[in-house]
């Protein structure tokens, strides 16, 4: 049986996501794009200009990705509202990634004001993926409030740390009844497979990918690797042992029979 | 507690002991760390790390390529009014030039708003002299209302204004605020400010925290080079730009070291600052904070312009005129010559050739 992501009744076979920002062309970005044979691409609605007289981001993501509009430079749950109906009004469909960051410095989402956006983007029938630091409490409110996901970042936007919050990302994977999406700080594919292991429903990738020597080939790197952290998960991946287990040092004594 | 108590904190800051104290062995520990304190990014300043440049470049490129990515983003400058009270000593509009004075009224800003939009630039920066009485807030507010149908993002270069001001041009649709103090150091400024307004030192340094308390997204400040010595004055601009950045998360904070050009007047700068001294600057910077925005404006030359970018520069602006209807009305006197006249099509190509990606659209009226 093909293992394929739900979510909102849409069948996801891929689950590397890409981020569309830091590009050096939108060309270079569509054929990452295809060579990743990405299903799911995130868009700004600050950078989408249907009547640009240039080229519009829009017109080079393939027909075979979904767009999810994310609210980029939203200050406050009120920003990334406004900007998410816009987004609708524009045609650019109902799948909104809620991003607000009221902290320039470290691009760190507010998870209180994200939650108040997702609360009342929901109401609207938006299908909503917060960004978020991750929280179990938060993403339990998140998830209550009817996210279709949960996307906690591993580290901060742009800065190839990898998974630093994996303890945090575990526990929201274990406890939350929502595909958990690692967001952010991922720098290279072994990390994106490591989120994959950990038992993460996708991962989203921008940076690495869009500024490293050759996009095209790093898309593919990560997509690949991705999909092997996904069949290891699905494996089963054997339990870690700090020792060799060959011995019973404590109960080598007990001479019964069992 | 605002930015100028800062200042006078630092104002006699012995900047030369700390460069003598330093020893000049080795720039890598600092190029290593992930987190600067205000040592290192004294000593990136320092005439000994001039001869890091390159290792400094290698680092500022790649900061710069993990938060802003290979992407520049385009503006031009529209001026409205070249009325001025002011009589600065470098400046072309110096209320004591004999220059031809005009304001544009609405259907000019119309005019020049859709040329400029013809052009596909979507940010605009409108600039006015210093007159409450010829360019009052509610001409600007006027202007902004026309401009809003043209563009993606306002951003306006005006003399310093009240909170409740700034607050009336964001409501208005202002987005974005620049403003230079031209010169940190108080007893040049007294000097070169000869007579209006802008001789009020606190005011101005002060503006940009007025502006980000009313809500502006973007602040940009910035220091003219060719007034002060110029070490000393990106240090206090970067202790601004820092400032500004702890003060007000939510706001973008930039800056721009544009270098005195010849002008109407004939002012000659006062301490040179060379290409290198320039290059430095952006280096210290970007290294010491990554989330900078930099903007280089069409002041400098092409080549030299080209060479600057991938040092950490995240704006240009194309297809730049200075003078007060210089598109479409055929306004003639500007403010400062440009050196790079290439038009938005040049900008995007040469962009293209090295690698970057043109940004036209960076923001939308929500």
């Amino acid at each position: 049986m093909e293992d394929l992501l739900e979510i909102a009744g849409e069948e996801i076979g891929n689950r590397l996501f890409i981020g569309t920002g830091k590009f050096s062309s939108y060309s270079i970005m569509k054929q990452s794009l295809g060579a990743a044979k990405a299903e799911v691409a995130t868009v700004a609605l600050r950078r989408v200009d249907p009547d640009s007289k240039n080229e519009n981001i829009m017109d080079f993501v393939p027909e075979s990705c979904r767009v999810m509009i994310n609210t980029s430079g939203a200050r406050n749950a009120d920003e990334a509202i406004r900007i998410a109906r816009l987004a609708k009004a524009a045609g650019a469909g109902n799948w909104i990634k809620i991003e607000v960051i009221r902290d320039n410095k470290y691009l760190l989402p507010d998870n209180l004001e994200t939650l108040k956006a997702v609360e009342t983007l929901v109401r609207e029938g938006f299908v909503v993926f917060p960004y978020m630091s991750p929280d179990l409490s938060m993403g339990r409110r998140m998830a209550e409030a009817g996210a279709a996901a949960v996307m906690p970042l591993g580290s901060p936007i742009g800065s190839n740390r990898g998974v630093k919050t994996r303890e945090l990302i575990e526990i929201m994977i274990n406890e939350i009844n929502l595909p958990i999406i690692v967001d952010a700080g991922l720098g290279r594919p072994s990390e994106a497979c490591e989120c994959m292991e950990l038992g993460s429903a996708a991962v989203l990738v921008n940076t690495a990918i869009a500024v490293s020597n050759d996009p095209v080939k790093m898309a593919k790197a990560f997509s690949e690797s991705v999909y092997a952290g996904r069949l290891a998960y699905l494996s089963g991946i054997p339990a870690i042992e700090k020792t060799a287990s060959a011995s019973s040092p404590l109960t080598g004594f007990l001479r019964d029979k069992k | 507690m605002s930015f100028y108590d800062v200042y006078i904190k630092y104002r006699n800051f012995d900047l030369d002991k700390v460069f003598r104290s330093n020893s000049p062995v080795s720039i890598q520990p600092i190029l290593e760390r992930d987190r600067l304190d205000l040592d290192h990014f004294i000593y990136l300043l320092s005439p000994q790390a001039e001869n890091f440049l390159e290792s400094m470049a290698q680092k500022a490129q790649a900061i710069t390529r993990n938060n802003f990515g290979n992407t520049v983003q385009l503006y031009t400058p529209m001026y409205l009014s070249n009325y001025c009270d002011n009589s600065c000593a470098y400046c072309g509009f110096n209320f004591n030039n004999n220059i031809e004075r005009r304001k544009l009224n609405p259907e000019e800003v119309d005019q020049e708003a859709q040329y400029i939009h013809s052009l596909g630039l979507k940010h605009i920066l409108i600039l006015t002299g210093e007159s409450r009485g010829e360019s009052p807030v509610s001409y600007i507010k006027d202007c902004v209302r026309i401009l809003k149908k043209y563009f993606s993002s306002i951003s306006i270069e005006v003399y310093p204004l009240t909170v409740n001001e700034y607050t009336q041009l964001v409501n208005e649709g202002v987005d974005g605020l620049t403003i230079y103090q031209e010169t940190y150091d108080d007893s040049l400024y007294a000097k070169i400010h000869v007579y209006g307004p802008k001789k009020d030192y606190k005011f101005r340094i002060d503006a940009p925290e007025r502006g980000a308390e009313a809500g502006m997204r973007s602040i940009s400040i910035g220091t003219l080079f060719g007034l002060g010595e110029w070490r000393r004055e990106v240090f206090i601009l970067g202790l601004h730009a820092k400032y500004l950045q702890d003060k007000f998360p939510e706001a973008e904070i930039g800056i721009s070291v544009p270098r005195i050009q010849p002008q109407v007047g004939g002012f000659k700068p006062v301490s040179p600052v060379s290409d290198r001294n320039i290059a430095q600057t952006i280096l210290a910077l970007r290294i010491f904070l990554p989330r900078l925005g930099i903007s280089l404006s069409t002041r400098e030359n092409p080549e030299f312009r080209e060479g600057l970018i991938p040092l950490g520069i995240t704006k240009i602006s194309a297809a730049s005129t200075t003078a007060v209807g210089g598109h479409t009305i055929g306004g003639k006197t500007s403010q400062f010559e440009i050196q790079d006249r290439r038009n938005v099509d040049e900008i995007k190509i040469m962009l293209e050739r090295k690698g970057y990606q043109s940004v036209f659209k960076d923001w939308l009226q929500i």
